[in-house]
C-alpha cells in the first residue's frame, strides 16, 4: 500500500515546508537505519490520524545532507516539530505512537 | 480470549520461536517491542549466520526472519509490555491498559547496550554521544571520534566507523582487546585506528555537542582530555527484564535464570530464550536455536497440561 499521508521532503523545499502555519513533524531518516525503520508505521499513522493539524514530512539525510548538518542532526531517527519556520521540539530516537502522540500534545489537538 | 503461547521480543530467538509454534498451529501472538528485530538491527555486516556465505545485513536477516514467522500465521503487535503478572494462570500481559492472558510465554527481549551512567553523557546523547555506529556513523565524516570497549562490538563499531571518521580512538580499560583474533588484528592494524590502552572516561566534555572526554588512566591516575566530536559506545549490553523483576527468578546482572535442564524459568509456562537468558555466547545464531528450543517446550508443556 502507497503511503499518501506523509510528504517527502528535500534540501530545497525544506523552508517552504517548515514555513507553515500547520505544525510539521520532520522525520530524519535513512535507509541505512534500522530503528528509523521502526518508526515508519507509528508516523504514517499519525500523520493519518492528524491530518490536516500536522503535517508528517521525511528527509532522507543520505540525499540531504545540508539540511541535517544545518539542523545539527548527529543520530537518526531525529524527529523536529517545526511551526511558522521555528523549532518547537526535538525528538532524537525510536519511540511508539502513544509517547509521540503525548509528546505533541501542547502543539498538536 | 486466551492465547496459547505469547512471544515477547522479536530477535532471532522470538522470530525463531515464532516460526516454530506456527508451524504447530499454536497461533502465536508476538508483542515484538519498540525495539523491533533487536540488535541486529542495529548492525551491518552479518558475516558469521550459517546460510550466507557472502555475508547478509543484520536488518536484512531480520525482516526475512519476521517474514517467516508471519507466513505460518503469527499475529505481530508493535509495542512494549508495560507490565506481567506470572503469580496466576492464565498468566496476564499488559500492554498499557490492554490486557492479554496467556496459557504459557516465550520471554525473549533481548539484551541493550550498555551506557557508561555519566551525567555529561545522558545529556550529550544524540548530540555526539551514541551506541549505535551504524545509525549514526554517517554524522561524522572527516571528524576524530572515539570508541569505548575492547569487546567484539567495540571492534565491530571502530571498523565500521573508519568508512566516515578520520580518526578513531578505541579506549579500553584493560591491555589488550577481548575481541575475537580476526577482528582484534583488523583494529590493530587500520592506519585510522589508536588505541588507548588501560584508560576510562571520567565525562564527556562539550556544551551541546560533543567536543571532547577527560580521561582517566587506570594505572597511574593520570588524567588528560582527549578533543573528539563523538563518542561511541560498545561497552556490553544489559538484559532486558525490568517488566519481569519480582515475577520470575533473574540473576545478580537481571538474566534471566533458567533452573532446569530446558528453557523453562522458575515460573511453569514461562519459557526465556536468547541474549534474556545468555550472557556466554550471545550469537544470532545461538539465539534462533534456543527459541527454537522454547517453542518445542512450550508445546511439550501445552500439551502435559492439556493430557
Amino acid at each position: 500500500m502507497a503511503d499518501t499521508t506523509t510528504v517527502t521532503t528535500d534540501d530545497t523545499g525544506f523552508s517552504d515546508l517548515i514555513g507553515s502555519e500547520t505544525p510539521t513533524l520532520v522525520d530524519f531518516w535513512a535507509e541505512w537505519c534500522g530503528p528509523c525503520k521502526m518508526m515508519e508505521g507509528p508516523l504514517v499513522e499519525l500523520a493519518g490520524e492528524k491530518a490536516g493539524k500536522l503535517t508528517v514530512a521525511k528527509l532522507n539525510v543520505d540525499d540531504n545532507p545540508s539540511t541535517a548538518m544545518t539542523y545539527e542532526v548527529m543520530s537518526i531517527p531525529t524527529m523536529i516539530l517545526f511551526q511558522n519556520g521555528e523549532e518547537k521540539k526535538r525528538f532524537i530516537g525510536a519511540r511508539s505512537k502513544g509517547q509521540l502522540e503525548a509528546e505533541l500534545a501542547d502543539y498538536v489537538g | 480470549m486466551t492465547e496459547k503461547v505469547v512471544i515477547i521480543g522479536s530477535g532471532p530467538a522470538g522470530l525463531t520461536a515464532a516460526v516454530y509454534n506456527a508451524r504447530a498451529d499454536l497461533d502465536p501472538l508476538m508483542i515484538e517491542g519498540m525495539e523491533r528485530g533487536g540488535q541486529l538491527m542495529l548492525t551491518t555486516d552479518v558475516e558469521n549466520y550459517p546460510g550466507f556465505p557472502d555475508g547478509i545485513m543484520g536488518p536484512e536477516l531480520m525482516e526475512s526472519f519476521r517474514k517467516q514467522a508471519e507466513r505460518f500465521g503469527t499475529r505481530i503487535m508493535t509495542s512494549d509490555v508495560t507490565r506481567v503478572d506470572f503469580s496466576a494462570r492464565p498468566f496476564s500481559i499488559w500492554v498499557d491498559e490492554d490486557l492479554y492472558e496467556a496459557e504459557s510465554v516465550i520471554i525473549s527481549t533481548g539484551a541493550s547496550a550498555r551506557w557508561l551512567g555519566l551525567e555529561s553523557e545522558s545529556k550529550l546523547r544524540g548530540h555526539g554521544v551514541s551506541a549505535c555506529a551504524t545509525c549514526d556513523g554517517f554524522f561524522f565524516r572527516d571528524k576524530e571520534i572515539a570508541v569505548v570497549g575492547g569487546g567484539d562490538s567495540a571492534a565491530e563499531e571502530a571498523l565500521f566507523l573508519t568508512k566516515f571518521a578520520s580518526k578513531i580512538y578505541v579506549i579500553h580499560r584493560r591491555d589488550e582487546l577481548r575481541a575475537s583474533k580476526i577482528m582484534a588484528n583488523r583494529v590493530l592494524e587500520h592506519e585510522k585506528i589508536e588505541m588507548v590502552w588501560n584508560t576510562v572516561v571520567d565525562e564527556v566534555l562539550g556544551d551541546g555537542v560533543v567536543t571532547g572526554l577527560k580521561l582517566r588512566d587506570v594505572q597511574t591516575g593520570d588524567v588528560s582530555e582527549l578533543p573528539v566530536e563523538g563518542m561511541f559506545l560498545a561497552i556490553g549490553h544489559t538484559p532486558n527484564t525490568k517488566v519481569f523483576e519480582g515475577q520470575i527468578d533473574l540473576d545478580e546482572k537481571g538474566y534471566i535464570v533458567l533452573p532446569g535442564e530446558n528453557t523453562m524459568t522458575s515460573v511453569p509456562g514461562v519459557f526465556a530464550a536468547g541474549d534474556v537468558t545468555d550472557h556466554v555466547y550471545r550469537q544470532a545464531v545461538t539465539a534462533a536455536g534456543m527459541g527454537c528450543q522454547a517453542a518445542l517446550d512450550a508445546e511439550r508443556w501445552l500439551d502435559e497440561q492439556e493430557g
